[in-house]
């Protein structure tokens, strides 16, 4: 039998030291699971310190993750989990954008193009399904 | 009337309405009220599900809250349209209908609804003799509906072309020629062959004959109707030109070119454009900004054709999603925000 997982065996990665951040971005205060692996998106690397670079002045956050694997149809998923979690986080004025690391996706341009298009996330945000996988992937505990 | 120039202009806030509970998108200023001594009133529909009218109660005084639409759509109403008439108000919702609401006393009754989308509706728009509305959805499709006596409103067409979610549907001013924009970053201009309901594309404007590089999301056109103003997730709009003499001759189809790109001025997406009767195009912009531009009135030959009249940064406290012009006679402005607030503006002339 086939796993139904879009990658069964994930490389998990040690957990580094997370240097102390002041501003407004928690994305890493809270771990984010992975929408098919009892794992947090930075153990998989899929979320690193460095991905996030943020502005303060500009009000500005742009979020670049990589995807475990170039076919992942979770990435979409991903990118809601970590647009729904900046978006409880941080104050209304920042503008955020949220990418997939270049070349590490086959689809790049077009998971870019409907994460970043803020009517079809009002929409997905209405499917409750959709809501249940996001809050499921943000619930604060989950090891 | 004293005159706007780029260096005195003022977009001065009138009124700041609040009371929905979600992020506003969309306005619709009804046709017939805000000039004669009628009272504007104007329209205003949101994430929070519901409608919300606003009148003046005189046509110098502030707006006030007249009716909320609720309990009958489920989820977001993305636009909202009145008809020619202003008798009725047309409202389209990501939970796939299309309602038609007349007022009845203080309150407004649902006549009809339409259904038909597989998924959400994202616009509506009515024909300039009120007997013809469109609506678009994420279906990817265009559908015309007739307006029929009786409250009664048929499907007269399914029109496919556009490969991905439509954003928005716009008649022609004047004449029975359909515009629809989308996510798959044309716009396509439909027309009616023979007299048959016979509905086809005409005309399909993208990237490879100087059309947007990314999602259209707006469309608007100038009091004559011989021009049109679209705007983009591309950061420009552009300004497009068609034969009106030939358009209205019905002697085959006028085809509509590109005449300037609006580049450089915007730093998010461009969610709405609207053309005032007066030629100001007004924009609002995922930057939390309005802009309105000008003919270039100084320019012989070469030059831009248009050029920028002010920027009214932090016109709201997050992005902008509509902007619409009310009548030429009150030369208001409204437009709609994330931040669940609708404002008024008004353009003078600064003292």
């Amino acid at each position: 039998m086939v796993s139904g997982l879009i990658n069964a065996n994930p490389i998990v990665y040690e957990k580094k030291e997370r240097r102390p951040r002041t501003g407004p971005v928690d994305l890493e205060d809270e771990d984010i699971k992975d929408p098919e692996h009892p794992y947090s998106l930075e153990d998989l690397k899929v979320i690193t310190e460095d991905a996030i670079e943020v502005d303060d002045k500009r009000s500005y956050v742009r979020v670049t993750f990589t995807p475990t694997v170039e076919h992942c149809s979770m990435a979409t998923v991903i990118g809601l989990c970590l647009r729904v979690k900046l978006m409880r986080s941080l104050p209304s004025r920042y503008k955020v954008d949220i990418r997939v690391a270049p070349g590490t996706h086959a689809t790049e341009a077009a998971v870019n193009k409907q994460l970043n298009d803020k009517e079809r996330v009002a929409a997905a945000l209405e499917n409750p399904n959709l809501v249940d996988m996001v809050d499921d992937c943000l619930a604060p505990s989950f090891e | 009337m004293a005159i706007v120039t780029e260096d005195n202009a003022e977009l001065k806030e009138i009124q700041k309405l609040e009371g929905h509970t979600d992020r506003v998108w969309g306005l619709a200023w009804n046709p017939t009220t805000g000039a004669d001594g009628v009272p504007a009133v104007l329209a205003s529909c949101s994430g929070d599900k519901t409608v919300r009218i606003w009148q003046q109660s005189s046509p110098t005084s502030s707006f006030h809250l007249k009716a909320i639409i609720e309990d009958t759509h489920t989820r977001t109403v993305r636009s909202c349209s009145w008809s020619p008439s202003g008798k009725l108000l047309a409202t389209a919702s990501f939970d796939a209908t299309t309602a038609i609401w007349a007022q009845v006393g203080d309150d407004f009754e649902c006549l009809s609804t339409l259904e038909g989308h597989e998924n959400e509706v994202k616009s509506v728009s009515w024909n300039a003799s009120g007997s013809l509305i469109a609506t678009c959805s994420r279906d990817k499709s265009v559908w015309i509906w007739e307006v029929l006596p009786g409250n009664e409103f048929d499907c007269v067409s399914v029109l496919q072309g556009h490969t991905q979610d439509v954003k928005m549907v716009h008649w022609h001013p004047s004449e029975d020629i359909l515009f629809s924009c989308s996510y798959d970053n044309t716009i396509k201009v439909w027309a009616e062959e023979g007299d048959s309901d016979d509905w086809h594309c005409v005309q399909t404007i993208n990237e490879a004959n100087n059309g947007h590089s990314s999602t259209v999301w707006s469309i608007s056109f100038n009091a004559t109707g011989d021009k049109m103003v679209t705007s983009s997730d591309d950061l420009s709009i552009k300004v497009w030109g068609a034969d009106i003499v030939s358009m209205r001759s019905g002697d085959g189809y006028a085809p509509w070119k590109h005449l300037c790109t609006l580049s450089g001025y915007h730093e998010r997406t461009v969610f709405s454009v609207h053309w005032s009767r007066e030629g100001i195009i007004a924009s609002g912009a995922a930057d939390d900004a309005i802009r309105l531009f000008v003919e270039n009135q100084d320019n012989l030959g070469d030059g831009p054709m248009y050029k920028l009249l002010l920027k009214k940064e932090k016109a709201h406290e997050m992005d902008v999603n509509s902007v619409q012009w009310g009548s030429k006679e009150n030369g208001l402005l409204a437009s709609s925000s994330d931040d669940g607030t609708v404002k008024i503006w008004k353009l003078a002339p600064r003292h």
